[in-house]
């Protein structure tokens, strides 16, 4: 037996060595498992681009669209609809979407490329319900001063023709736009724009 | 005949012998237990209750969600007596919930997480912890509406964590939105590695309690008072004492569980809610969503507020504060006897104005939002759609103070002397 009290350094060394190696090892196996937990490529490739024929969408009407799983709202902004966010325009957390996400070409008052068609993620930024549409006439529901938009059953935030939210709402900025471009007459493409091909 | 295999075992596996003497026929729990003292065993009889029925329900659930939904019905309607051990397991999970509160009541109510107990408290907690995850991988299983969109929106909480949000709830999703992935991976979770570690914290939890000993309803420390082999006078042996007292527990218990089973399994949508039986639909979200009632009152501090800075963050950190704050109960409580008996006004009314704003939120977070900022009675001074967002604040500012203020009310408090030996 060795003497207790004296500490073979080169032993210690040789353990302590050993020891950080195996714990590198050990936090490097999580690596595939951590891994594992993204998106696989099936995932990935179900989020491709969406096609959408515009001339299906009448004027006042609302297409959804699944795109990545998520609803797409196309709709086909009535003169009424548009000239109603106007009046919104005071009441809202955001109006000028500074602080919300779109494509640089739908920061603009409408939030389109096109002003009477809107393209939009129906997923509420605050946890992420998909609201639903309440025309003007809704007011009985959604109070006297309510302009039309739409409105969110999960915790009451609302928004105007243009997704952008209203004061007083749990929702911290306006609806999502994803980036979309259109094509040929009446084609839409949602999920691709000139600078995602680009990139 | 039954001797001689106990002596062959013992001379084999002493340790045996050495384990139950000292957990069970010779661990001397205080003789002053009372009802608030159930708890903890029906905790542990609502865990094997949910092993056992959980291993039966995988043996017919498919985890994808194309088949999800329709092999629940398939449980409910044409497994022979699939329906029974259904309800057996979504009725555990809200009575898990209802003992676990109790049982962490009776802490505060007795100073049980006071010093040496803090260890015991730390792993209780985590338990707590682990079974909110737990119940919440679970909820998602049945692939209904409110599983969908429940979990959609829990996961969106992680969303909202600065900078690494939006990679962090792709990475639990394993998709763009709640998926097959989802279902698949919380299946994983909520069968595998969430019970393991549930069990190993229930062990660590036992462990740690058996080391210092149980605290009583008098907060005394029995260990003082010993006869001259050492045993505490203040104390009985936890078998056969606390194992009979227990089992008339846990009878009542269960009767009361199969009634709710039986009769009134989804408690009025409290227990199974409506919108669960209706297929999970990515692209409509149900009119009203809810939680499940026992995570409503940290739901209602999410809601409760407001977001700023263009994030909803402050809001999820006010409800991981709201849980977390639990942990530090042990620290913040500087008063010098344990239990409520011998305590001053000031810890009462704080533990009251505490259960009172607890419940208010709990009720709140069961509420619609159409509901929610609108329902009222007419003499206050508030307009009546705010009343409810107001009421919730006001609860939630409760349930913080009771916690920071507590080092200031606990030391101040006027405290009763404490008796030499426990009362009965």
């Amino acid at each position: 037996m060795n003497d207790q009290k004296k500490i073979d350094r080169a032993r210690r060394n040789l353990l302590l060595a050993t020891s950080v190696v195996g714990g590198a090892a050990s936090v490097g196996a999580a690596a595939p498992f951590v891994a594992s937990m993204w998106p696989s490529e099936r995932a990935r490739a179900a989020g491709a681009p969406v096609d959408v024929d515009l001339s299906r969408v009448g004027p006042g009407e609302l297409a959804v669209i699944e795109w990545r799983g998520k609803p797409v709202w196309v709709l086909r902004r009535t003169r009424e609809m548009l000239d109603s966010l106007k009046a919104a325009q005071p009441r809202l957390t955001d109006p000028l979407s500074k602080a919300s996400e779109q494509p640089p070409y739908a920061t603009n008052e409408y939030r389109s490329l096109k002003p009477e068609i809107m393209v939009m993620e129906g997923v509420c930024t605050h946890l992420g319900c998909s609201p639903q549409m309440k025309s003007v006439e809704a007011k009985a529901e959604m109070g006297a001063d309510w302009p039309g938009g739409f409105y969110c059953p999960c915790h009451g935030s609302k928004f105007d023709y243009a997704g952008r939210v209203f004061r007083g709402a749990p929702a911290p900025t306006n609806l999502r736009v994803p980036p979309y471009e259109f094509v040929a007459q009446a084609g839409l493409t949602i999920g691709e724009d000139k600078e995602t091909k680009g990139a | 005949m039954a001797a001689r295999l106990w002596n062959w075992i013992d001379a084999r596996m002493p340790s045996l012998k050495v384990e139950w003497r000292k957990h069970a026929a010779e661990y001397y729990a205080p003789k002053n237990f009372n009802f608030w003292y159930f708890f903890g065993s029906l905790a542990l009889l609502v865990l094997v209750i949910q092993i056992v029925s959980g291993i039966f329900l995988t043996m017919n659930y498919k985890p994808d969600a194309s088949l999800a939904f329709g092999s629940v019905d398939y449980i409910m309607r044409d497994v022979p007596g699939g329906w029974i051990i259904r309800y057996i397991h979504s009725t555990g999970a809200s009575a898990f919930f209802i003992v676990v509160y109790l049982h962490m009541f009776r802490a505060m109510l007795y100073g049980s997480h006071k010093a040496p107990r803090e260890l015991v408290w730390i792993f209780g907690m985590l338990i707590y912890l682990t079974l909110m995850g737990e119940a919440f991988f679970g909820y998602l299983l049945p692939w209904g509406q409110m599983s969908y969109w429940g979990a959609q929106v829990i996961v969106n909480l992680f969303g909202t964590v600065p900078f690494i949000g939006p990679d962090l709830a792709l990475w639990i999703r394993g998709d763009y939105v709640v998926s097959d992935a989802t279902l698949n991976r919380f299946f994983a979770l909520h069968v595998i590695a969430f019970p393991l570690v549930l069990l190993g914290l229930v062990v660590v939890h036992l462990l740690a309690l058996h080391d210092v000993g149980s605290n009583n309803p008098d907060g005394l420390d029995i260990k003082k008072h010993h006869d001259a082999s050492g045993r505490p006078l203040d104390g009985i042996p936890f078998h056969p004492y606390y194992t009979v007292k227990d089992l008339m527990g846990a009878v009542a218990f269960l009767g009361i569980f199969c009634f709710v089973m039986f009769f009134i399994p989804e408690l009025g949508g409290y227990f199974l809610e409506y919108n669960n039986f209706i297929p999970a639909d990515p692209l409509k979200t149900p009119q009203h969503i809810a939680p499940v009632w026992y995570f409503t009152p940290y739901y209602s501090v999410l809601r409760a507020v407001p977001p700023l800075w263009h994030s909803q963050f402050p809001g999820v950190l006010a409800m991981g504060a709201a849980v977390l704050l639990f942990f530090f109960l042990p620290w913040l409580d500087r008063c010098p006897v344990r239990s409520i008996r011998y305590r001053g006004p000031y810890y009462k009314s704080a533990l009251a104005v505490f259960v009172v704003a607890f419940l208010v939120l709990g009720y709140l977070g069961t509420e619609s939002t159409t509901v929610w900022g609108q329902f009222g009675f007419d003499a206050f001074f508030l307009d009546t759609k705010d009343r409810a967002t107001w009421l919730a604040r006001l609860c939630t500012l409760a349930y913080f103070l009771f916690f920071i203020l507590m080092p200031w009310y606990t030391a101040l408090d006027q405290v009763k002397p404490v008796p030499e030996r426990v009362t009965h």
